[in-house]
């Protein structure tokens, strides 16, 4: 604790101290040294982000830039002299004159071992899996040449959840990253799923560990778009067409003024579904707006469902974007 | 009440005159109460309404011999108190005649004798030169096993409530200045300089601070916190009222582990008294500092004495650790400054103010100051709570305190700091114990639990025992402690059952190691210290288990073979009775034999054999 304090000027920042003009500038900024290059960045910077800045590579599972601070998944871990451990880069306040190394024999021996503790408990499925090609667990297993699980022993074997007619959640895909946690929990009201159960039976799910469709879940898709694994899919373009078969075009949602961003997934030049990208000011993204812009860019667009008695039934499209009222009228 | 010193000299005539009475006192701390204590009690009370006895029938917490509970102590005016040990209801009725009615103590029974003044009984051990307590200080145990927890009076008369009036005329960085000369550091484990903590959290800038006490002590073999609680929870009060008061702080909460239903019940009670009496509530004292202190009873996850995930909990969240910093000094419950100690820090804190710092400093070793209570468990003949200097060697623990092994058997190694700790050889026992020496053997501090084991111990099993405990009690936040601890605890599992292989040590200590390293909490970075730790001392066994597939102490079952020696079996056909799965065989008069394929290695065989015929092996 003492020696991790060294690096937290903020512990100090009570003191009143007259500074001049010129040092308080100087003090605003930070300069430290990563893998032998100097780096000046902003005080409070993250290691993680005055790397990135300066154009070098950490890998990172759990950090999200919308919902910073959580420190979970260590995949980010680097060197820093005189530290007593490998601390988190993603929690990491940069400070003057702190020496790191991103890609030390540690560094990489610590990842490579995450890595193989991850996939020791992961179906491994990547010929089958929908993120093939676009999963963070794959590109870093790519990159520390990580050939599969070095540790044998007991796997999670959960049921897929298929209950929810837009999202597949396959938990034993899931590398309790927390990212699908906070962004539901942004939402007040929303805060669907959180952690349940405690040490290796962990796993991440709605209240009394129910499927999403009998949970309060409104499928905004908020958890699918930050997932950097397999464990939250889109059930419409399921088996549709492979990450480097398809392009995107992002699209801006007009269905309310705040304007949340899509990606249209196209393949062949064709539409073949619409993916939930970043949530608009103000709006956390909504069903509504994206069945919206499936109906108007998708030339077979999904069927519509909405959860009556608590069961997802097929609706009108009327329906399904709340024009019922609106069509009325307009006989 | 604005004067405490007026209110106390009512009190101590009060409580003196409570001692110029005949008293009969039982022993209800946790350990006296399972031991049976509530029936003695009802036993004495019976006894005595029975005999028309002119006798106060009285109650106290644990005085630390829990080995000797029910522990019941019979005070008359003018000679020395003798406290009884292992005294079950039909016993009180010699007790009574012979030390009440005849004024004679009832030595055969007696522990030990407290003095004071009065000239001791022969035959029976003083207490300060008792086997139990020669070596020990008694500073934050002074009052468990002395006073009644339960009676505000009794905290008062025996200088209680001192400290705060003394604090309250100080200067608050006057008072975090002694904190700091006394040397004291945590008591829960970390070891992390008191003082300079207190000075963080008055130097922090918020509207408002708060006092957190940690009570959730879950290392399993210690249960020093809950002594404390139970047998002085005012101290706990008047520790973390000094400590508002320094840091500028009138609100405090206690996470107490709900396991812990009679701490709660007599901290609540010292709260209420002490609310009713002005000691605590708005203008303590007339001095304009308020302080209130309430409880919080935690749900038993481990990872929640962790300072971080127990602030999560207290706010209603997942008891999942927090990244550090920011630290809870400056961002702590509800992200305000927080001074976060333990129950045993906090309980330190009236004596230091009282008797100053350098009183303190007096004890201990050059960076460890002052005395540590620790929990004795295992295979001991005395099994309880003992409070000593920093500096005592593991041995003194060991051999004077703890009375040595049980049964007369060979030491093999002592667990110290739970689950986060390590076990620690024959050949450490010289160690001096202090939270330096004790991390630099691969050990820790911790709470204080010390685990003593034996020769028919078997070091993996330990291993896999604790690795088993903290794979439970992963809170499974980050990956290398959620993941790591489970294939630790499995090589483990697979060595224990013959299925080890030679990668299988240097896989361990490569996990080990990045488990250490990346973890996010304290909880995480330590839990592979249980395996690090008998890697190091007791390699042997390792690959005694792996090599030759055999348990050198005879505990793993799937590498034990039960044997009948011929020349020693008589064909008495007792184990052939006793065998529950019919796996020995054997005509009446003539050697019987084990079938392997059938034994299920129960044991149960073994003890019915009045010639030792039969053997592990």
């Amino acid at each position: 604790m003492r020696k991790l304090c060294k690096f937290v000027p903020s512990v100090f920042s009570h003191q009143t101290i007259t500074l001049t003009l010129k040092e308080e500038i100087q003090l605003s900024t930070v300069t430290l040294t990563i893998n032998g290059q100097e780096v000046t960045v902003p005080a409070g910077t993250t290691v993680l982000d005055a790397a990135l800045g300066a154009g070098i590579f950490i890998p990172t599972f759990c950090h999200d830039p919308n919902f910073p601070g959580y420190g979970g998944c260590r995949i980010c871990v680097v060197e820093i002299k005189g530290a007593r451990n490998m601390p988190a880069s993603c929690v990491t306040a940069a400070a003057n004159g702190m020496v790191v190394e991103t890609e030390s024999p540690a560094v990489v021996e610590t990842r490579k071992t995450i890595l193989e503790l991850m996939l020791a408990n992961h179906p491994v499925d990547c010929l089958t899996c929908e993120k093939s090609g676009e999963c963070k667990l794959q590109d870093f297993c790519f990159r520390y040449d990580v050939k599969g699980p070095k540790f044998v022993g007991e796997k999670k074997d959960q049921p897929l959840d298929t209950s929810n007619p837009y999202i597949t959640r396959d938990t034993n895909k899931c590398i309790l990253c927390g990212r699908c946690v906070r962004s539901c929990n942004d939402v007040e009201d929303r805060s669907v799923i959180n952690f349940a159960y405690r040490g290796f039976k962990t796993k991440v799910a709605p209240a009394m560990d129910s499927g999403l469709a009998e949970s309060a879940c409104v499928s905004c898709s908020r958890c699918v778009a930050v997932c950097p694994v397999g464990a939250l899919t889109y059930t419409s373009t399921a088996g549709k067409g492979r990450v480097w078969e398809v392009e995107k075009e992002q699209v801006t949602c007009g269905w309310c003024e705040s304007g949340c961003l899509f990606d249209l997934v196209k393949k062949d030049g064709k539409v073949i579904g619409v993916v939930a990208k970043a949530s608009g000011e103000g709006r956390p993204l909504c069903l509504k707006g994206r069945l919206g812009m499936e109906l108007r860019y998708n030339d077979q667009p999904l069927k519509p469902m909405l959860k009556k008695d608590d069961e997802y039934v097929e609706v009108s499209w009327t329906e399904a974007l709340g024009l019922d009222d609106i069509m009325e009228k307009l006989k | 009440m604005s004067n405490l010193k007026e209110m106390r000299s009512g009190i101590e005539e009060q409580y003196k005159a409570k001692l110029n009475r005949p008293r009969i006192v039982v022993g209800l701390g946790t350990c006296g109460i399972a031991a049976g204590g509530n029936k003695v009690m009802k036993a004495i009370k019976d006894e005595v309404a029975n005999r028309k006895l002119d006798v106060d029938v009285d109650f106290t917490s644990c005085i630390g011999m829990c080995f000797a509970e029910p522990a019941v102590e019979i005070a008359l005016p003018g000679t020395p108190s003798v406290v009884y040990g292992g005294i079950y209801p039909d016993k009180v009725a010699q007790l009574i005649e012979g030390h009440v009615i005849g004024k004679k103590p009832v030595t055969e029974l007696a522990a030990i004798q407290i003095t004071g003044d009065a000239t001791p009984f022969d035959g029976i051990p003083v207490m300060e030169k008792s086997g139990y307590y020669a070596k020990q200080v008694r500073s934050v145990t002074s009052r468990l096993g002395r006073t009644n927890p339960e009676s505000i009076g009794d905290y008062i008369a025996t200088g209680g409530y001192a400290a705060i009036d003394k604090a309250i005329s100080m200067d608050r960085l006057d008072i975090i200045n002694e904190i700091k000369k006394s040397g004291l550091r945590g008591r829960g484990g970390g070891g992390f300089p008191t003082g300079n903590k207190w000075q963080f959290v008055h130097d922090a800038v918020g509207d408002k601070k708060y006092i957190v006490c940690n009570a959730d002590e879950g290392d399993p073999g210690a249960f020093m916190d809950r002594s404390v609680l139970e047998g002085d929870p005012h101290a706990v009060l008047e520790g973390m009222m000094v400590a508002g008061y320094s840091i500028g702080a009138d609100e405090g909460v206690i996470y107490c582990r709900a396991e812990y239903p009679l701490a709660i019940k007599r901290l609540n009670l010292a709260i209420e008294e002490a609310e009713k009496m002005g000691l605590m509530g708005d203008n303590i004292l007339g001095s304009g500092f308020n302080f209130t202190v309430r409880i919080k009873a935690g749900a038993g996850a481990f990872v929640c004495g962790e300072e971080t995930a127990l602030l999560n909990s207290i706010e209603g969240q997942r008891g999942m650790p927090r990244v550090r910093p920011p630290f809870p000094a400056h961002k702590g419950l509800w992200q305000k400054p927080t001074c976060l100690n333990n129950v045993e820090t906090f309980a330190n804190i009236p004596f230091i103010i009282r008797n100053g710092g350098e009183w303190y400093a007096s004890m201990g070793t050059e960076k460890s100051k002052g005395s540590k209570v620790f929990c004795l468990t295992g295979k001991i003949n005395n099994t309880g709570l003992c409070e000593v200097p920093m500096g005592i060697t593991m041995g003194e623990i060991l051999n004077d305190i703890a009375g040595g092994i049980l049964g007369g058997k060979k030491f093999k190694a002592v667990q110290s700091g739970g689950p986060s700790g390590g076990c620690l050889p024959t050949e450490q026992l010289g160690l001096p114990i202090d939270y330096d020496s004790l991390i630099s053997a691969g050990a820790m501090m911790g709470s204080g639990g010390l685990v003593f084991m034996d020769e028919t111990t078997c070091m993996v099993d330990v291993a896999k025992f604790f690795l088993n405990f903290t794979q439970l009690e992963s809170c499974g936040k980050c990956t290398p402690c959620r993941e790591g601890t489970k294939r630790l605890l499995e090589t483990l599992i697979r060595i224990t059952e013959g299925a080890g292989t030679a990668e299988d040590i240097p896989n361990l200590e490569r996990l080990a190691k990045v488990i250490k390293s990346s973890a996010l909490c304290a909880l995480g970075q330590t839990a592979p210290n249980p395996v690090l730790t008998t890697l190091r001392y007791f390699r042997d066994e390792y690959e005694a288990h792996i090599n030759d597939k055999k348990c050198p102490a005879g505990v793993c079952p799937e590498l034990l073979t039960f044997v009948i020696l011929k020349d020693k079996c008589v064909g008495c056909g007792l184990c052939l009775k006793a065998c529950p799965v019919s796996a020995i065989a054997g005509e009446k008069k003539e050697v019987h034999k084990i079938d392997g394929a059938k034994c299920i290695k129960c044991g149960a065989c073994v003890p019915t054999c009045k010639l030792n015929a039969i053997i592990k092996a």
